[in-house]
């Protein structure tokens, strides 16, 4: 069961990534495939501050959660965006 | 009335009156920024409401600019002013500021007509607090508030807590004070900050729409309601000029401001 349990968590993280990097993808015009789970994407996406919060407030409206920005400072990557998003859900 | 007072386009803001609705846009990059050259333009429309309020039911605050509504304070401009005068200069020049920015979002609050803040992305700091003298605030699904301020060791300074406190009470205005995080249009609806959220770009249109059904009421009616329901927290609103001087002059706001001004973080507004 436990195992069981780490593979759901594992998948439902996967696709929260997912969605996280289509929704990326799209709204900053950049190629899904070019978009990677670990890397920087701030970088990636070439944003500013000011684009950041509007990523931060396309994936609460998206996923429907509340994510206090103190939470997401040092995220940099989508994998562990994906994890602070999912705890959430 | 014709000429300069019904119609205006200046270098951080316009209006004109449409329809009974007088509408000012706020197009200063890059986020309109309230600094010297925006309060001097609010004030230009401070003078000229007196004639402007004569034709109009309501009043509709927007922004033209597609990164949001208002970022707040020009803290470029302010760091930049308080590192060119001494200590006591600075100060005395940053009361004066906040006396004048008083007195026109007093003017907006107690306006007899119904004033609605029609809000997109970023609505930070006195971007915020100008939207909080407005009697609506209609938000598009991506704006976006936030009370900043204590990262530079200051407190909003522009009516934000006595007008944030008066319309929804003390607890809220300490966890958005306190903890100096940023919320979206939804969480705004559901403390009772915002009272309608709509898709994004729509935020205007469904202002227009709210101004034209404000205005088949009685007007007298309608500010006598104003009046009763909306009391000015004058008191409040003198002694937080006063303690935001007392904690502009703490070394802490200097650090601050300049750590504001430097940064390239992708948060700058936290500490």
């Amino acid at each position: 069961m436990p195992n069981d349990m780490k593979a759901n968590d594992r998948s439902t993280t996967d696709q929260t990534l997912d969605e996280i990097l289509s929704l990326a993808s799209v709204h900053f015009k950049v190629p899904r495939e070019k978009l990677k789970p670990d890397e920087d994407f701030f970088k990636a996406l070439g944003i500013d501050s000011l684009q950041t919060l509007d990523l931060l407030t396309r994936l609460e409206n998206h996923f429907h959660v509340e994510l206090p920005d103190y939470e997401l400072q040092g995220v940099t990557d989508f994998r562990t965006l994906a994890g602070k998003i999912q705890a959430r859900l | 009335m014709k000429g300069l007072t019904s119609e205006y386009e200046g270098k951080a803001l316009s209006w004109q009156v449409r329809e009974g609705v007088i509408e000012v846009a706020l197009h200063r990059d890059p986020c309109n920024e309230l600094g010297s050259l925006s309060l001097e333009e609010l004030e230009k429309f401070a003078d000229a409401f007196e004639i402007l309020q004569q034709e109009a039911h309501a009043l509709i605050l927007h922004s033209d600019l597609k990164a949001g509504f208002c970022a707040g304070a020009d803290l470029r401009e302010l760091y930049q002013r308080s590192q060119a005068m001494d200590k006591d200069e600075a100060l005395k020049g940053v009361r004066d500021f906040l006396e004048r920015i008083h007195f026109v979002l007093n003017l907006i609050d107690a306006a007899p007509l119904t004033t609605i803040a029609a809000v997109h992305g970023v609505t930070f700091g006195g971007g915020f607090e100008l939207a909080l003298a407005c009697d609506l605030i209609i938000a598009d699904k991506m704006a976006r508030f936030c009370f900043p301020e204590l990262r530079l060791g200051l407190i909003p300074g522009f009516g934000g807590i006595p007008r944030l406190k008066r319309d929804l009470g003390n607890a809220v205005v300490r966890d958005l004070l306190l903890t100096g995080r940023s919320f979206n249009a939804t969480k705004a609806q559901q403390i009772g900050l915002v009272s309608q959220v709509v898709g994004e770009g729509e935020a205007l249109t469904a202002a227009r729409a709210t101004a034209a059904q404000v205005g088949k009421f009685d007007r007298a009616t309608a500010i006598a309601a104003k009046k009763f329901i909306k009391p000015i927290p004058h008191e409040e609103l003198r002694r937080e000029i006063d303690i935001f001087c007392e904690l502009f002059s703490q070394p802490a706001v200097e650090a601050g401001l300049k750590k504001f001004v430097e940064s390239t973080e992708a948060q700058p507004y936290l500490p």
